[in-house]
C-alpha cells in the first residue's frame, strides 16, 4: 500500500495541472464572444493541421481502448488485433469523404452530422433518427471512459466512488466553460505523456521478460493450454470476424458525432488531408499498447477481483504497478487517467450539440439565436455527463460495455444517410428511413442472439454474429453491424425504388454540388432556410 | 434561400486518378491469409504483428501520394 502514496501523488499533481490548464483554455485564441455553437462546440472552427492532430487522436484513441484493447488481447489473443488494421484502414477510407463533410458544413454552417442529413434531405424526421442515433451511441461511450479511470484507482487500492465522482465534476465545470477548446488543449499533454509511457514500456519491459520472442510464446503456451478457440493467431473460424470488425469499425467511426465534431473544428480541407497522413501515428501506438496484453500474460499478471468477478481491464495498470517504479507507475496513470478526459469531454460537447441543433432548435424553439443555442448546449453538456456517472456507479459497468458495443452496431445505420449521402442524392428520404428502421432492428436483434459464455453472458455477449444461425452450414462468425448494414441497405434501395414508383413526395435538396468542395475563403450561406416539411 | 452567386468560387476538382491509390491500403490490411502466419518472425514478433504494423506505412504512404498529387493539380 505504501508504494500507492507515490503513485497517488502523482496522479493527482498532473491530473490538477491538467484541470487548470482546462480553466485557462476558454483564453486561448479568445474571441469576442464564446456565445455560439461554433466557438463553443467547435472551438471557432480554426484549428490547424497540429491542433486538430492533437485533439483528433485524443478524441479517437480513447482512455477505454488503451485499457480494453490490451484486455482483449490478455482474454482472447489474436482477435483483439483487429484494432490495428481498423485503424490503418479508416484514413484511406474516409479521406476523400470527409473533405467533403467539411466543405458543406462550411458553406452551411452545420455542427452535427443530423444538420447535413436536414440539409440534404429536407426531411425533419429522417434528422431526428440520426441524430437519436448519434446520442445514443455516445452516451455509454463517455461512461466507458469512467472505466479507464476506475481501472486505475481500482489499482492504486483507491476505492469508493467519491473520487471518480470529483474527477469527473472537474470535468463537467472547464468543459461548460471552456468548450471545445478544453479538450483540444489538453490533448497535448494527454498524448505527450502516453507516447513517453508507451515509448518506455515497449523499450523497458520486454528488456525484464526476455524479449519480444518470449513474450508471444508465453501467450501462445497460454492459449495452446486452453481449448477455448483463442490463440495468437486466427483460425478458419474467426478470420471472417476479424475483417469484417474492422472494416465495419472503420467504416463507423467517423459517423460517431464526436469524431465529426473533431473534423469540424479544423480550417480548411488540407489540415484534414495532412491529418489523414498523420494520425496513422496513433494506429502504431495502439498496436503497441494492444500488445501490452501478451506483456501481462508473460509477466504472470491475474486480474483485480471484485466482487467475484474478475476485471481484465486492470491488467494493464497492474503490469506498470509490477514492473516500474512507482512515480513512473504513477505517471502511466495519469496518462490513462487523462486520456480519458480528452475523449469524454469531446464527446459530451458532441452529445450537446445534437440535442441543440437537432431538438431542441427543430422542436422546441426554431427561433433560438446563437447565445441562446450555446446556452443550451453547455447546460445539456452537463446533464450528459451526470447522466454517465450514474449509469456507472448505479448500473453495473457491465451494461455500458454492451451499449457501446450496440452503440458500434447502430451508428453504422446512420452510413446511408450521412456517408453515402455525400455522394449522391439518389435515395428517397422514405427508403432511406424504412433502411434505418431495418437496419437497426436486424442489428439489435442479431447482438441479442449472441451469447458469450465466458462472461456467463446468454445475450449481447459479443459482436460476433454466428453465420449458422442463419441456417448456414458454418462455424464461421461475422461482425453483425455488418450484416446490419447490409440489410438497411437492401431496404433503403427497396424503398427508395418503391417511393418513387408510388410518386411519394420527396424532400429538397439544400445544398449544391460546388458546396462539396469549397475550402477556407469561400463564402459561406450564413442563414440558410431548411425546406422541407414534418 | 439565400445562394450566393456561384462564379465567386475558383474552380476546384476533388476527381483524380491518384484517388484509386487508397483503395491499396484498405484492401491489402483486410487479406488476412497474408499475414495469419507466426513465421518468419522479426525482432521476435510473429508475422501476424509484424506486418499487419507494417501496413501503417503503406496507408501513410497513399494518403500522402494522394494528397501531394491533389496539390499539384490545382496547382496550389
Amino acid at each position: 500500500m505504501s508504494g500507492h502514496v507515490t503513485e497517488i501523488v502523482v496522479f493527482a499533481i498532473l491530473f490538477l495541472i491538467v484541470s487548470g490548464m482546462g480553466f485557462v483554455a476558454a483564453r486561448w485564441r479568445r474571441p469576442d464572444d464564446l456565445a455560439s455553437l461554433d466557438e463553443w462546440g467547435l472551438g471557432g472552427r480554426k484549428f490547424g493541421s497540429w491542433v486538430t492532430w492533437f485533439l483528433v487522436g485524443g478524441d479517437l484513441y480513447t482512455a477505454y481502448t488503451f485499457v480494453a484493447v490490451p484486455a482483449l488481447l490478455f482474454g482472447a489473443g489474436a482477435t483483439g488485433f483487429f484494432a490495428l488494421p481498423y485503424t490503418v484502414v479508416v484514413y484511406p477510407l474516409v479521406f476523400l469523404v470527409l473533405i467533403r463533410l467539411w466543405s458543406v458544413a462550411h458553406v452551411h454552417g452545420m455542427v452535427t452530422p443530423a444538420d447535413f442529413v436536414r440539409a440534404r434531405f429536407g426531411s425533419p424526421t429522417l434528422a431526428l433518427l440520426i441524430a437519436i442515433t448519434g446520442l445514443v451511441a455516445t452516451m455509454p461511450y463517455i461512461a466507458l471512459q469512467l472505466v479507464g479511470i476506475e481501472a486505475v484507482l481500482k489499482t492504486m487500492g483507491v476505492t469508493g466512488d467519491l473520487p471518480l465522482i470529483i474527477a469527473f465534476a472537474i470535468l463537467a465545470a472547464y468543459t461548460y466553460q471552456s468548450g471545445l477548446r478544453a479538450p483540444a488543449l489538453i490533448a497535448f499533454v494527454k498524448d505527450a505523456l502516453i507516447y513517453v509511457v508507451i515509448i518506455v514500456a515497449i523499450i523497458y519491459i520486454p528488456t525484464r521478460l526476455g524479449g519480444w520472442g518470449s513474450i508471444f510464446d508465453a501467450a501462445k503456451a497460454k492459449f495452446d493450454a486452453t481449448p477455448a478457440p483463442d490463440g495468437i493467431l486466427l483460425n478458419a473460424n474467426n478470420q471472417l470476424q476479424y475483417i469484417t470488425l474492422a472494416l465495419g469499425s472503420a467504416m463507423a467511426l467517423f459517423l460517431y458525432p464526436h469524431s465529426v465534431t473533431g473534423v469540424l473544428a479544423s480550417r480548411s480541407r488540407g489540415v484534414i488531408k495532412r491529418n489523414m497522413s498523420a494520425l496513422p501515428a496513433y494506429s502504431l501506438l495502439l498496436g503497441l499498447i494492444a500488445l501490452l496484453g501478451y506483456m501481462a500474460i508473460a509477466a504472470k499478471i491475474t486480474p483485480i477481483t471484485a466482487g467475484g468477478k474478475a476485471d481484465v481491464n486492470t491488467v494493464v495498470p497492474q503490469l506498470f504497478d509490477k514492473m516500474f517504479p512507482d512515480w513512473f507507475a504513477g505517471v502511466t496513470y495519469a496518462a490513462i487517467g487523462i486520456g480519458a478526459l480528452v475523449p469524454a469531454a469531446i464527446m459530451s460537447i458532441a452529445a450537446a450539440n445534437l440535442f441543440t441543433r437537432n431538438i431542441y432548435k427543430e422542436y422546441i424553439k426554431r427561433d433560438a439565436t446563437d447565445a441562446q443555442e450555446a446556452a443550451v448546449s453547455k447546460i445539456a453538456s452537463l446533464v450528459v455527463k451526470i447522466g454517465a456517472v450514474l449509469v456507472i456507479l448505479l448500473i453495473d459497468p457491465q451494461f455500458s460495455i454492451d451499449l457501446q458495443l450496440i452503440g458500434g452496431v447502430i451508428i453504422l445505420q446512420t452510413l446511408p444517410a450521412v456517408a453515402l449521402g455525400l455522394y449522391t442524392r439518389w435515395f428517397h428520404r422514405a427508403g432511406l428511413i424504412a433502411g434505418w428502421t431495418a437496419g437497426m432492428a436486424a442489428g439489435v436483434l442479431m447482438l441479442y442472439n449472441v451469447a458469450n459464455p465466458a462472461t456467463n453472458h446468454a445475450h449481447f455477449g459479443g459482436s460476433a454474429f454466428s453465420l449458422a444461425k442463419l441456417g448456414l452450414d458454418t462455424k464461421m462468425t461475422i461482425y453483425a453491424g455488418f450484416l446490419a448494414l447490409a440489410v438497411n441497405l437492401v431496404v433503403a434501395v427497396a424503398g427508395t425504388l418503391i417511393a418513387r414508383a408510388g410518386k411519394l413526395t420527396d424532400g429538397t435538396d439544400a445544398t449544391r454540388p460546388a458546396d462539396y468542395e469549397a475550402d477556407e475563403g469561400d463564402p459561406r450561406v450564413h442563414e440558410i432556410e431548411l425546406s422541407g416539411s414534418h | 434561400m439565400t445562394t450566393p452567386p456561384s462564379d465567386q468560387r475558383p474552380a476546384r476538382r476533388d476527381r483524380s486518378p491518384w484517388n484509386w491509390l487508397l483503395i491499396v491500403p484498405i484492401v491489402i490490411p483486410l487479406i488476412t491469409a497474408l499475414y495469419n502466419s507466426d513465421e518468419p518472425r522479426l525482432f521476435g514478433f510473429p508475422l501476424f504483428y509484424w506486418l499487419q504494423l507494417a501496413f501503417i506505412i503503406l496507408g501513410v504512404t497513399a494518403t500522402t501520394v494522394v494528397y501531394q498529387m491533389g496539390k499539384k493539380r490545382s496547382g496550389r
